[in-house]
């Protein structure tokens, strides 16, 4: 695949020597772990200009987690909303079928990325935080493929509401630490990961699940999940020979996300938009950081984050454990302010509903975080013209959330 | 630097006794705010040399479940930052000789600016700051305006900062400088004292400011162990502690525990001198 040339004035050049997006981003850690950022930094600079490390990358994004996946044209959906619309409105409507990834999400992209950088290291033991799972998994899988020992961080309460999860991370070899401290969900698992790495950083690798955190992870999480973009963007031309008009994908740190725009920043005929989870509406519990937060600094980075105005992190909250955390990747954070990519929160109850028509109109059921993006999609394409053409991050398989989504339908299981 | 500078007049009295200085550190607000002026002065009068307290954070990542609890009981029961400012001139309205340090986290204490934050420390008599997750490479958020309140930035060196990096904490640390003993959290895993005596000697070696040393320091013993080599003992976690059982009634305990480290240095001191 042929990456596109980042120009000077790119928007694709970020983050500078420091790690910084603009204002956000940088490196907030304890001193113990500074020496360790630096030193990954220099072996992921290495790694990015060694065509052995991209091309062992890229064997295994194809006979292991089953890339390149489909872009595949949503008729149904496409239809029924133009159904909806005005005359001669009704954007069509793609979806990049990250389901279909071996572990179901896109969260095995970044972490075969990782064990790599951590195989590099030397480093025998990896570590992760997980909200709803998937990361965990994803990163247990990584372990097990590679040989490392595992362990993985969990608030007590995602223990408690992803119990299918927590049995495969077992069975694949790993140790499931749940975290008791705070609100007990992902901000508090990714606190524990933290304590947990800066008391074992001479033989212990982070593999954080999302584009977040100090420099450089927000830039290599950035990297290995482009693929993303990248196959999309050949794909489009493949299918329609043009660009998209616009891509839609959901945002919680915001690794899917990223890895989808990234490649189109340059594009200005494409736009984009990150979809928050509103929670209970943004006037009640919610987990979107841009729309209801402010810029901040937690676990080493600077971003929007939830909090009080003494700078007290406060809850977030969303149906969709894996976008329940307080803060959003510092690329979003810039991308928001320069206005390049547009941030749209939808509800608890949005996602609901088009985790169910998604369902029942393309046979596809959506991770509760990708149907946030569904969601999106329905709300904007009956807005749009006819001959528009929308991609929409299928991130993940909804698998997992049945449990959840029966529980808020009130169905006895 | 401070007309008046206390830490370093407190090292110096200290080194003209020929013993370390004892710094302590409680968390403000912990259990409630209206606890913790009697407990700052357990402190004191138990012979705390230095005090250093703690802006409450809901997610104190460098810090093991004592401090982490006491940040949690402290923002439970309400603390603000204009509480712990409250306290901190109120402190020093009572003890106007004994160094104070607030110690936390960058969020916190950049919410308003690092102006406002380095203003109050100025207006409230806070001799020094020990922002845990601000590394050197992120100074400008917070030292420059520090340096400008005449407000000590606290850096820390730790087990792995190697002598390539050790220059980058010295450039700009000011007050003293803050052996972390571990890779770790705070209150955890205890070091070697071959450990902490060859980490110490580095550090002194390569900076003229006094070279205190914490992380897992829980006993009068290891203090006195600690206090042969360095500068300043922080003890944190174990007093924390009292806090944590005794609550609204940790006064005499914690004066306590205090005295006996004192006693500790002191003696240690006097069997050296002799």
């Amino acid at each position: 695949m042929t990456d596109t040339i980042a120009l000077p004035n790119s928007l694709r050049s970020q983050p500078d020597a420091n790690g910084h997006f603009g204002a956000f981003g940088g490196r907030y850690v304890a001193e113990t772990l500074m020496p360790l950022i630096l030193e990954l930094e220099k072996v992921y600079k290495a790694a990015k200009a060694d065509p052995a490390f991209d091309a062992e990358m890229a064997e295994l994004l194809r006979t292991y987690v089953g890339r390149p996946n489909p872009l595949y044209y949503a008729g149904r959906l496409t239809e029924t909303l133009r159904a909806k619309a005005e005359p001669g409105k009704g954007a069509k409507i793609y979806l990049k079928r990250e389901e279909l990834n071996h572990t179901g999400a896109h969260k095995i992209n970044n972490c075969i990325g990782q064990a790599l950088l951590a195989r590099r290291m030397g480093k025998k033991k990896v570590i992760a935080e997980t909200g709803a799972g998937q990361h965990g998994v994803a990163t247990a899988t990584v372990a097990a493929l590679f040989g490392l020992e595992c362990k993985i961080f969990m608030g007590a309460k995602d223990v408690e509401r992803q119990k299918p999860n927590v049995f495969r991370m077992k069975l694949l070899g790993a140790e499931v630490i749940p975290v008791h401290s705070g609100s007990s969900t992902l901000k508090d698992s990714m606190n524990d990961a933290l304590r947990h790495w800066v008391s074992n950083v001479h033989d212990t690798f982070y593999i954080i699940g999302t584009a977040a955190g100090p420099h450089p992870y927000p830039e290599l999480v950035r990297d290995f999940q482009s693929v993303i973009g990248k196959e999309t963007r050949a794909q489009m031309l493949d299918t329609e020979g043009r660009l998209p008009d616009m891509l839609i994908a959901p945002v919680g740190g915001g690794s899917n996300a990223i890895g989808m725009f990234h490649p189109f920043l340059d594009d200005p005929e494409v736009a984009m938009i990150g979809v928050e989870a509103a929670g209970e509406g943004l006037t009640g519990k919610h987990a979107a950081s841009l729309a209801g937060g402010a810029s901040g600094i937690l676990h080493g980075n600077r971003t929007y984050l939830l909090q009080d105005e003494d700078g007290q992190i406060t809850e977030a909250h969303s149906i969709s454990a894996g976008l329940d955390y307080p803060g959003i990747g510092p690329e979003h954070s810039w991308l928001h302010e320069i206005g390049r990519v547009k941030y749209m929160p939808i509800t608890d109850d949005e996602a609901l509903e088009s985790f169910q028509s998604l369902s029942r109109l393309e046979g596809i059921i959506p991770a509760l975080e990708s149907a946030h993006a569904i969601a999106a999609a329905e709300q904007v394409a009956p807005t749009l013209d006819a001959d528009k053409i929308i991609v929409v991050n299928l991130s993940g398989r909804g698998d997992k959330d049945i449990f959840t989504v029966a529980d808020a339908l009130g169905v006895e299981m | 630097m401070p007309v008046t500078d206390r830490l370093s007049t407190r090292f110096a009295a200290c080194k003209a006794q020929g013993r370390a200085a004892l710094i302590t550190f409680v968390t403000a607000g912990d259990p409630d705010v209206a606890a913790t002026p009697a407990i700052l002065d357990a402190l004191v009068a138990g012979g705390a040399d230095i005090i250093e307290l703690g802006m409450p954070f809901t997610d104190p990542m460098a810090d093991g479940p004592a401090i982490e609890l006491a940040n949690l009981r402290s923002l439970g029961s309400g603390t603000k930052t204009r509480d712990v400012f409250a306290l901190a001139a109120d402190f020093r309205a009572r003890h106007p000789d004994t160094p104070l340090v607030l110690m936390g986290y960058a969020n916190p204490m950049l919410v308003r600016g690092a102006d406002w934050f380095a203003d109050q420390c100025q207006e409230a008599g806070v001799d020094g700051v020990i922002c845990v997750d601000v590394p050197p490479e992120e100074d400008a958020e917070i030292g420059p305006a520090l340096r400008a309140a005449n407000v000590h930035p606290v850096r820390l060196a730790t087990p792995t900062t190697d002598a390539q990096r050790l220059p980058a904490v010295l450039d700009g640390a000011s007050g003293f400088l803050y052996h972390v003993a571990v890779a770790g959290i705070t209150g955890k895993q205890q070091a070697a004292q071959s450990s902490i005596e060859m980490a110490v000697a580095r550090l002194k070696a390569a900076t003229d400011l006094p070279v205190a040393v914490g992380f897992g320091v829980r006993t009068p013993e290891q203090a006195a162990a600690i206090g042969r080599v360095a500068d300043g003992v922080v003890v944190g976690s174990a007093i924390v502690d009292i806090v944590g059982s005794h609550g609204d009634a940790a006064a005499p305990f914690v004066q306590d525990f205090v005295a006996a480290l004192r006693g500790a240095l002191t003696h240690q001191a006097q069997e050296t001198a002799a």
